[in-house]
């Protein structure tokens, strides 16, 4: 965990064709308030945008947030992308719909949790903070 | 590979992690800073200011698609406003900048201004100066939406574009003291809106009453950010002020105030840094802070026994 001087810079990224982000600005809101600095993309990234603001940021924690249902495919994409840039110190969660069946392989990818629609957003803070891994 | 090295050789990845070291001001980012010092003022700096909600990140999104048709390397720095309450905030200049994500020449980074006011951040000129040594040809950087004379940007960009917008409130008093002195191109955006010829007008009017006619006229330019008009001549109008600051060697003139606001910079921190140490670790500190808080001694009283300020200038360190 990194040191109380360091600030944990997160990004909230909405993939895909979801025509709102109502979820996505919720959580954004949270994890200030809670004092990160939450780096917010708006609707409809491409994976690979997705993947050069994770770079260009240095964020430590991506929060990916999918109500389309096609979880199954962007998440997937992210991570190999993530991985062909060699970005292995980034903190990835998933929230928005995801059927809890599909959340293993998700697991399995490289997702460390999923949050569901019911989960409080104080468990996303805390669990960010006890996660993220350290940095300058 | 150590990171300096790989910043050397383009690794943007190097480049961000190095950017949080200085935004931080970690020992590895004070180190890097003092290397590459001597490898910066190539780039252009262009600052973009006004109001909140004006378009500023719009138009840096469509000035900058003009600047990479002719083949030039992007910076971007966007500071948004740190929550004073919590130290949290959110950054989201990106969302309007969605003609440039997909192109690698290009670089973006948000930032918070973590306390700082002014419109940027404490480390905001030393990050332009780590891009400006990577090797960007244009660096823009969008300041805080205040609108109310962000003399700070002035002094990191060499060329600053207020942005105005028609509607947000009425003749002159809508345009800040402050911001007319700062402005080395106007902006009226959102001229779809009506009444964007009167602001512009206004700006003019205004920029007349300069009794002492400037070497460099600011133009006054209307655009409107989201389909792309007027950016072209915005783009065109920039590149003039370029010509202009080579013509008149002001960019060295601007390169040398910013290296002596750097050093007096550096002499605050440190000064203050151990000011503050050596003042905060005597014995009877908490004692005083103390009293002063019970309202059983005046303020001026304490920091006199923990500082004592002889004279004008004379400062002598405990
Ligand atoms: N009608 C109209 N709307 C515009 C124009 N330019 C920008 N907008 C809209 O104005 C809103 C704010 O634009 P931004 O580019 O985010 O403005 P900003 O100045 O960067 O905002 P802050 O960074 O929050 O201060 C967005 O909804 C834009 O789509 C324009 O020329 N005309
Ligand atoms: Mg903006």
């Amino acid at each position: 965990m990194p040191d109380s001087q360091t600030k944990i810079r997160v990004i909230v990224a909405k993939p895909g064709l979801d025509g709102h982000d109502r979820g996505a600005k919720v959580i954004a809101r949270a994890l200030r308030d809670a004092g990160m600095e939450v780096i917010y993309t708006g609707l409809r990234q491409t994976p690979s945008q997705i993947v050069q603001t994770v770079i260009q940021e240095d964020a430590y924690c991506l929060c990916i947030s999918i109500l389309s249902g096609a979880h199954n495919h962007l998440f997937p994409e992210i991570l190999k992308l993530l991985g062909e840039a060699d970005v292995q110190d980034v903190l990835i969660l998933g929230g928005g719909i995801i059927p809890p069946e599909d959340v293993p392989a998700l697991k399995k990818l490289g997702v460390s949790e999923v949050f569901g629609p019911g989960t409080s957003t104080s468990d996303t803070v805390k669990y960010i903070r006890e996660h993220v891994q350290p940095r300058a | 590979m150590d990171l300096m090295d790989r910043f050397r050789q383009g690794d943007r990845r190097a480049l961000a992690r190095l950017i949080t070291h200085v935004e931080n001001g970690t020992p590895v980012g004070r180190a890097a800073m003092r290397e590459l010092y001597g490898a910066t003022g190539r780039g252009r700096s262009i600052g973009v200011t006004g109001p909140p909600g004006t378009g500023k990140s719009t138009l840096v999104d469509q000035l900058a698609s003009v600047f990479r048709k002719e083949g030039l390397r992007i910076a971007i720095v966007c500071v948004d406003p740190s929550s004073p309450f919590t130290g949290g905030a959110i950054l989201a200049d990106r969302v309007r900048m969605r003609h440039l994500q997909d192109d690698p020449e290009v670089f973006i980074r948000s930032m918070a201004s973590r306390g700082a006011l002014g419109g940027l951040s404490r480390a905001t000129g030393s990050v332009l100066k780590v891009l400006d040594a990577f090797g960007f040809d244009v660096i823009l950087l969008e300041t805080v939406g205040v609108g109310q004379g962000e003399v700070e940007v002035v002094r990191e960009a060499e060329t600053c574009l207020v942005i105005e917008v028609p509607g947000l409130g009425d003749g002159i008093q809508a345009i800040k003291a402050g911001i007319l002195e700062i402005g080395h191109v106007f902006v009226v955006n959102k001229s779809d809106n009506p009444g964007a010829d009167r602001v512009a007008e206004q700006i003019l009017t205004m920029l007349s009453l300069n009794p002492v006619p400037p070497p460099w006229q600011p133009p006054v330019v209307q655009t409107v950010a989201t389909k792309g008009a007027g950016v072209e001549d915005l783009a065109r109008q920039v590149r003039r002020h370029w010509e202009h600051l080579d013509a008149q060697n002001l960019r060295r003139e601007h390169l040398g105030r910013r290296r002596i606001a750097d050093l007096a910079e550096i002499l605050k921190c440190r000064a203050l840094g151990a000011a503050s140490q050596r003042v905060l670790s005597r014995p009877e500190y908490s004692e005083l802070r103390r009293k002063v808080e019970l309202g059983q001694m005046d303020p001026y009283e304490a920091a006199d026994r923990l500082l004592p300020f002889d004279g004008i200038e004379e400062w002598r360190l405990p």
